[in-house]
C-alpha cells in the first residue's frame, strides 16, 4: 500500500458577515470525491498542533480545513493573537458559528467535495462544534466533540454576550449524529458535566456516542504537550476516523 | 481549563523581551489556565502589554502554579527589604546633611 498524498495550504475563506480571513486546508490528492471536515482549533490558537491534526484528518481521506478564528485581530504569530483575543475575552458564538459555515461552504465549493461535511474541535473548540451543529444544523453532517469545556455552564457569570447560551441548552437543534471523546481526569468538562451532557442527548433521543478514557484529562490527543496520552490518544483518533468515514462517507 | 478569566493589574513600567526594545506597560493580563509553550497543564500566565499603545505587543511568562507562589513571596520580600534600606538611606542621608549643616555653622 502507497501512502496517501495530500496537499496542504494557507488559504482564504469568507467567514461571517463575509469577512475574508486565513484558514488551513488539507486534502488528499487521490482522484476521487472526498468529505469535508471543519476543524475548530482550541483557545490558544491556531497553532503547530492544529494543522497536524488538520493534516492527519486528510491523510485519512477528509478534505479539511481549520479557519482561523482570531484573523480578525490582524496578522502576527498564533500565541500572541490569540493572547490579545483571551484578553478582549475570547471570540463572539455568532461569529464562530459563521466563520464554521463559511468553512463548510467551501469544502463544498471544491469539485472534489462528496457534499458532507463534519464538524470537530477540541478544548474551547468542542464547544464550538457543539454550538455550531446546533445553530448551523443543516451545514454538517456529523458532529464530533472533543473534550469540550462549558458545553454545561454552571456559574450564569460565564454567559455574556459573547457567549449568550449555553450550547447544552441548544441540543435539541443538533441533527447530525455527535461523538464525544473525553478524559475522565479532565477538569473541564468534568465527569460530571460530561454525564449530564450525555444525560440531555439520551433524553432528546440523539444520536451519539460518548467515550471516556481513563489516565486521561484535557487535550490528551496534542503529542506536544504533557497531556499527551497515547495509546488513549490512538484509540481516539480511531473513533474519530470511523464515525466521519461512516456518516460522511 | 479554557476559562476565558483573564485578570487585569493597571501598571507603571517597562518590560523587555529577547532581542528586542524596552516598551511601556500599563497592563498585566493574568490568568491560570492552559499555556501556549511551557509544558505544563495548566500555568500561571501573564501578558505584559501596554494598552495606550494598542495592546499589541506584548511580554509574556507562562510558569508553574508553585512557580508563581513563590514569585509572589519573592516580589513581597524584595519589597520589603528595598523599603528597608531605602528608609535606611534616607535616615541617613537626613543625618549626614544635619551633620554638614552644623559644621558650617
Amino acid at each position: 500500500m502507497s501512502y496517501p498524498g495530500l496537499v496542504a495550504d494557507t488559504i482564504k475563506f469568507r467567514g461571517h458577515n463575509g469577512d475574508t480571513g486565513d484558514a488551513y486546508y488539507a486534502r488528499p490528492t487521490a482522484p476521487a470525491k472526498v468529505p469535508g471536515v471543519v476543524l475548530i482549533h482550541h483557545m490558544p490558537g491556531w497553532d503547530e498542533w492544529i494543522m497536524e491534526a488538520t493534516r492527519k484528518l486528510a491523510h485519512h481521506g477528509f478534505a479539511t480545513i481549520s479557519p482561523h478564528l482570531y484573523f480578525r485581530e490582524g496578522p502576527g504569530s498564533p500565541d500572541d493573537v490569540g493572547a490579545r483575543v483571551r484578553a478582549a475575552g475570547g471570540v463572539a458564538d455568532d461569529q464562530v458559528v459563521g466563520d464554521a459555515k463559511g468553512a463548510a461552504a467551501y469544502l463544498r465549493a471544491q469539485p472534489n467535495a462528496n457534499g458532507k461535511v463534519g464538524v470537530i474541535g477540541y478544548c474551547s473548540g468542542g464547544r464550538h462544534a457543539f454550538l455550531t451543529a446546533a445553530k448551523a444544523p443543516d451545514d454538517f453532517n456529523a458532529l464530533v466533540d472533543c473534550w469540550g469545556g462549558n458545553v454545561v455552564v454552571d456559574d450564569p457569570k460565564a454567559l455574556n454576550d459573547k457567549r449568550p447560551v449555553a450550547p447544552i441548552d441548544l441540543a435539541d437543534k443538533i441533527k447530525c449524529p455527535i461523538l464525544g471523546i473525553f478524559g475522565n481526569d479532565d477538569e473541564n468538562p468534568n465527569k460530571d458535566q460530561v454525564n449530564r451532557t450525555e444525560a440531555v442527548l439520551k433524553k432528546l433521543g440523539k444520536n451519539y456516542a460518548f467515550h471516556r478514557y481513563d489516565n486521561a484529562g484535557h487535550a490528551f490527543f496534542n503529542a506536544a504537550r504533557v497531556a499527551y496520552r497515547p495509546e488513549q490518544a490512538a484509540d481516539g483518533w480511531a473513533k474519530v476516523f470511523d464515525f466521519f468515514h461512516k456518516y460522511l462517507g | 481549563m479554557c476559562s476565558y478569566i483573564v485578570e487585569k493589574a493597571r501598571l507603571i513600567g517597562t518590560a523587555k523581551g529577547p532581542n528586542s526594545r524596552w516598551m511601556r506597560v500599563d497592563t498585566a493580563n493574568v490568568y491560570y489556565d492552559h499555556p501556549y509553550e511551557a509544558q505544563l497543564d495548566h500555568a500561571l500566565c501573564v501578558d505584559f502589554v501596554c494598552e495606550a499603545d494598542g495592546g499589541r505587543e506584548r511580554v509574556a511568562i507562562e510558569i508553574s502554579r508553585e512557580s508563581a507562589l513563590e514569585l509572589i513571596e519573592r516580589i513581597k520580600a524584595a519589597l520589603a527589604s528595598g523599603d528597608v534600606s531605602h528608609a535606611n538611606a534616607a535616615a541617613c542621608s537626613l543625618k549626614g546633611s544635619q551633620a554638614d549643616l552644623a559644621a558650617l555653622f
